[in-house]
């Protein structure tokens, strides 16, 4: 998540102090991770540094939190550059160490069936997690399950898709294996 | 005999069904407590259906036998399995498969006029389903002139009508668009939940299997670990 520029796209409506900004994160975006103070006032500095942001006035009150800070033009036109660049299409690297285990169990001579089997359950539990949260929760809080639930279906349709072809691939990785010793 | 109205387990032990050379089940256990909502998930070809079938007493088990309570529901004739299946079991299946030429309201208290209640009483069980299913409006029309939503909660209300002990659902929302099958499963769950009805309910997608307590996971015709 880049923090960074959400905060960049929190303040462009109008100048805030890091305490209102860190309060709209958390209530957005904090169910994944909460920000902390610190993490708020170093990229507030950073943005500022960079030019994205100027201080505009200290908030009465003490400490970083009452510093109102504005989106500079600099600020907006990286703003527009953020949100108009597509993200990259990739899987995240704990997805692909599903894909590494379930190789290196055949290569070592495991079955990878009982692996998948569990991974299905654990996926399972949490989508039932995510459901009733979704059930309980606002707009915000089912679109943001939503959201991790489509990825776990996505990841349920490999381990299935997996789980069908494993003796094919345990063929196939055999005979990488018998390959390599008659080539030593 | 078993009480229409009561909450029983269905236990299904060491399950096997042949259909010619094919092996649909081969030796699967399941237990379902009362009022719980158990997902049966697997690929293609893994005994899914065939399970809920047996289950339900509509397919008899070539081994094994299924219980529900102390009674043993697989040796039963087929007109008292079919009695059974009236007093203590509802279903939904994909495609609604309400009676066509009766009205939504019709259907669902077919199963109360089948087991004998009185005329008014099935006009209120009806009428309270259908509201809770917010198809209240539409209780007079006919299936094939509502929405397949629509329809599929009118299903839905006909399997709860007379408090079924369980009720059985093949791909519940299979032909519904994700925004339908949600209400659906919604109204399944939650109402089943109410009133104490265990759920059985075959499914290819784990969004629908998120709804249950547990899912049972078939390959090749058993249980897997």
């Amino acid at each position: 998540m880049s923090v960074s520029r959400i905060l960049l796209g929190l303040l462009e409506p109008h100048s805030q102090h890091g305490y209102v900004l860190r309060r709209r994160y958390d209530e957005w975006f904090g169910n994944s991770r909460p920000l902390k103070s610190a993490q708020v006032y170093a990229t507030l500095g950073r943005l500022d540094r960079d030019g994205l942001i100027d201080l505009t006035g200290v908030a009465s009150g003490v400490g970083p939190d009452r510093r109102v800070y504005a989106i500079t033009e600099a600020g907006v036109g990286e703003l527009d550059r953020w949100l108009d660049e597509p993200e990259v299409p990739e899987v995240t690297s704990s997805r692909r160490v599903l894909f590494a285990k379930v190789l290196i169990a055949l290569s070592s001579g495991r079955p990878a069936e009982p692996m998948l089997d569990r991974q299905r359950h654990a996926h399972l539990d949490r989508m039932r997690e995510l459901r009733a949260q979704r059930q309980a929760g606002d707009l915000l809080t089912q679109l943001d399950a939503d959201f991790e639930m489509y990825h776990l279906d996505a990841d349920l349709k490999w381990i299935d898709g997996a789980a069908a072809r494993l003796a094919r691939l345990a063929a196939l990785v055999s005979r990488v294996d018998d390959a390599e010793k008659e080539s030593r | 005999m078993t009480t229409q109205g009561s909450k029983m387990t269905l236990q299904g032990s060491d399950l096997a069904v042949r259909f010619g050379r094919t092996v649909a089940l081969d030796g699967a256990d399941v237990t379902i407590s009362p009022g719980e909502i158990v997902a049966i998930m697997g690929p293609s070809g893994s005994g899914k259906s065939t399970l809920l079938h047996v289950l339900a007493g509509i397919l008899r088990p070539a081994h094994g036998e299924v219980r529900l309570d102390a009674q043993r529901i697989d040796n039963l004739s087929d007109s008292r399995r079919s009695s059974l299946r009236l007093r203590s079991f509802g279903f939904v299946l994909q495609f609604g498969d309400l009676v066509p030429e009766l009205s939504l309201r019709e259907n669902v208290e077919l199963p109360l006029r089948l087991l004998g209640r009185p005329r008014a009483e099935a006009r209120r069980r009806g009428a309270e389903l259908l509201g809770h299913l917010a198809v209240a409006e539409l209780a007079d029309r006919r299936p094939g002139q509502v929405s397949g939503g629509e329809a599929q909660r009118a299903a839905v209300a006909r399997a709860l009508a007379h408090k079924p002990s369980v009720i059985f659902a093949d791909e519940p929302t299979g032909a519904l668009d994700s925004v339908a099958g949600e209400v659906v499963l919604d109204a399944l769950t939650g109402l089943a939940r109410k009133e104490g009805s265990s759920v059985v309910m075959v499914t290819h997608e784990a969004r629908v299997a998120a709804y249950a307590d547990r899912t049972v996971f078939l390959r090749d015709g058993r249980v897997a670990a």
